[in-house]
């Protein structure tokens, strides 16, 4: 058996696209099964069963799914409650959602109806990035299958009115945000909302919404189903669960695999990827839970755990526990100034400090990679970084600080040593670089 | 932020296909009524498949149809990186990821084809067929290196076979999207090591079972028979 899962425990039972995605082959595999009984329930005891699973938003930020949905009011009013499920996936190294998406579209739309209820809310929007257009195009059919069927919709067979509609981006990594998301849906540029007022008070059209993950809404059906305590029972306290979990980079074989939270991040990497390319010992880095969380050595990822209290307390994050594997061949300079342009190119321009900071890491960064900066530079841009972060609206500022903060915590020598050997050789008269490189 | 103009060279105007408008229809159906707004960048991203391009008469017709200032319109297209503003290949748009996985694993090897075959990024072949982009993150990174050829996604690309579905686009071939090295989606290379319990698949997961930690009696019972 490789890794710690066993199969019978796997809510993706179709992650690989073996099987019929529609609704029939979903059914077989358990999807829809006793939603009618939950739905029997009251909203309370869906949240407060959703709580005691332990599940935390899959999205990246960890957020308690079932205390999150408690903050909608607990009465409609004139003004409608929403829920969004955030499909936005574009955090680079992260690819799972996508899996949901085009291959068991039937566990998120159950799941929807099913949150729907517990937040009060008769309509839910999927948001899906808009390169994934098979993906949307899977989704769409899954759901026009499940209004056919009379699972959703108006007097469908559960009993509660619901509308579920798919809408699409434009390619904005920002709109995973979810304030962003909103003003998105809305038809506006992608710019995030201050908050407060929170989602929960004010979302889309000023009215009540909370925004989830896929991942968070597919899970809940089957944590219902099969019991608080069972999904609970997976991982360590307060890291409860199951969980996709991306590999990318170079490891033998990159995939996406549903695995326990808690998994050892080396037994998750040998067993299920088939190791480092060049075996264990030439690991670099590793970025663990999508580009926006600062790198871990190849020592620390020996201790490390697939959870969110192992990485935080080496500075790092799960995230989406996306992994991104760099070997010993790799530029891992060149790889975080690339990430740095992929902030500068996403940002949103709202926030002077992100708009502007983002392209000043990234041009110093470029010059980091061939060596042709100053050693005090160094200093500048991780103060530079520390400016950025924490000082915009939404996350991305930090987010672009994080893997710079990263780099230069476990790899400043290696950073000095390519300044030292570009200097060497030079003359060392000042003014003369520009010449000799001419 | 990337900057993004109009192209300079615009048509006179611009007309939706019955098929277009019908769909836009249909979009803007589905957000409630007066925030038909939010049909924006879906109607947009139809223009884009009509014509290949969003150009400025097009934003113009949009803005009338949903009742939006032009500007706002104008704000969305250029914001979001998706939209083309200028036209693009008539055979195809290659967009190749070069975001650090699959940077990690190669990219930069594909966009050397690009630039040999196509020419510069960000500009149409001399022949007007190809168009090729980097285009940032395209969330499929455990199947790195890919591309997205005309909206679908080739993956686990090799410089030889990405040259070869170049090929195959430019004798008007429509290559079957997925993995070049036909991995069963993002499973790992060589087959799955997971989900192999034949009980999963045999319909005994859809038998009825009691809801465990059912409540006693609810509280608000839902009366649908």
């Amino acid at each position: 058996m490789v890794g710690i899962l066993e199969d019978k425990d796997r809510i993706f039972t179709n992650l690989y696209g073996l099987h019929d995605f529609g609704l029939e082959g979903a059914k077989r595999r358990g999807a829809w099964n006793g939603v009618r009984d939950i739905l029997s329930q009251t909203p309370e005891w869906i949240c407060d069963q959703v709580k005691n699973s332990g599940l935390r938003g899959r999205g990246g930020a960890g957020f308690g799914t079932g205390l999150k949905w408690t903050f909608m009011p607990k009465q409609e009013s004139e003004r409608p409650h929403f829920l969004v499920v955030n499909a936005d996936e574009s955090e680079p190294g992260t690819c799972k959602d996508r899996e949901i998406l085009r291959n068991d579209p039937h566990l998120l739309i159950e799941g929807c109806m099913i949150a729907s209820y517990a937040i009060r809310a008769h309509a839910c929007y999927i948001y899906i990035r808009g390169e994934y257009v098979f993906e949307r195009e899977r989704l769409e059919a899954a759901i026009k299958q499940a209004y056919e069927a009379r699972l959703i919709g108006k007097d469908n067979v559960h009993g509660w009115d619901f509308d579920l509609y798919v809408t699409h981006g434009g390619g904005a990594y920002i709109c995973g945000d979810e304030t962003a998301l909103m003003e998105s849906l809305e038809g506006k540029k992608g710019q995030p909302r201050l908050k407060p007022p929170f989602p929960a008070g004010a979302g889309i059209y000023g009215c009540p919404t909370t925004i989830n993950n896929v991942e968070t809404i597919a899970t809940v059906g089957s944590i219902l189903r099969r019991g608080a305590e069972w999904f609970a029972g997976f991982g360590r306290p307060n890291n409860t669960g199951t969980k996709l979990m991306a590999i990318s980079g170079h490891v033998n074989r990159p995939c996406v695999v549903e695995e326990t939270m808690s998994i050892p991040l080396r037994q998750l990497l040998e067993e299920h990827c088939g190791g480092i390319r060049g075996g264990w010992g030439n690991l670099k880095a590793i970025i663990p839970g999508g580009s926006s969380v600062p790198m871990i050595t190849a020592e620390m990822a020996e201790t490390a755990l697939m959870d969110f209290d192992s990485l935080r307390e080496m500075r790092s994050g799960l995230g989406t526990a996306a992994v991104i594997v760099m070997d010993k061949d790799a530029d891992i300079v060149k790889s975080i100034a690339r990430l740095s342009y992929f902030y500068k190119h996403e940002s949103c321009g709202q926030c002077t400090p992100c708009r502007e900071g983002t392209g000043w890491m990234w041009r110093v960064m470029e010059r980091m990679v061939t060596g042709e900066a100053d050693m005090a530079e160094i200093d500048m841009l991780l103060d530079v970084a520390s400016q950025v972060e924490g000082h915009t609206i939404c996350g991305l500022g930090d987010a672009a600080a994080w893997p710079i903060q990263g780099l230069f915590r476990h790899f400043r020598h290696e950073v000095e040593d390519r300044i030292t050997q570009y200097r060497a050789g030079r003359p060392h008269v000042q003014g003369a670089t520009l010449v000799a490189a001419e | 932020m990337s900057v993004r103009r109009l192209s300079p060279n615009q048509p006179a105007s611009f007309a939706f296909q019955p098929e277009t408008l019908e769909k836009a229809k249909w979009w803007i159906a589905k957000f409630p009524a007066g925030r038909q707004q939010s049909a924006v960048i879906p109607i947009l991203w139809l223009i884009q498949k009509q014509d290949g391009w969003v150009s400025e008469p097009a934003i113009r017709t949009v803005a009338e149809m949903l009742g939006m200032a032009r500007i706002r319109v104008l704000e969305v297209a250029t914001f979001y990186t998706m939209f083309m503003l200028e036209p693009v290949g008539s055979v195809a748009l290659v967009q190749v990821c070069g975001t650090t996985p699959c940077q990690l694993r190669g990219s930069e090897s594909l966009m050397a084809v690009c630039k040999r075959r196509i020419g510069a990024k960000d500009h149409l072949s001399a022949d007007g067929k190809f168009y090729w982009q980097e285009v940032e993150c395209l969330g499929a990174c455990a199947n790195a290196p890919m591309a997205a050829i005309n909206d679908y996604y080739y993956e686990d690309l090799t410089p030889e076979s990405f040259e070869a579905l170049l090929d195959d686009f430019a004798a008007g071939k429509a290559p079957a999207p997925g993995s070049a090295m036909k991995r069963q989606g993002s499973a790992p290379e060589g087959g799955p090591l997971t989900l192999s319990d034949p009980s999963l698949y045999d319909g005994s997961a859809a038998q009825p079972k009691a809801l465990p930690n059912a409540a006693p009696k609810a509280a608000e019972p839902e009366t649908t028979a």
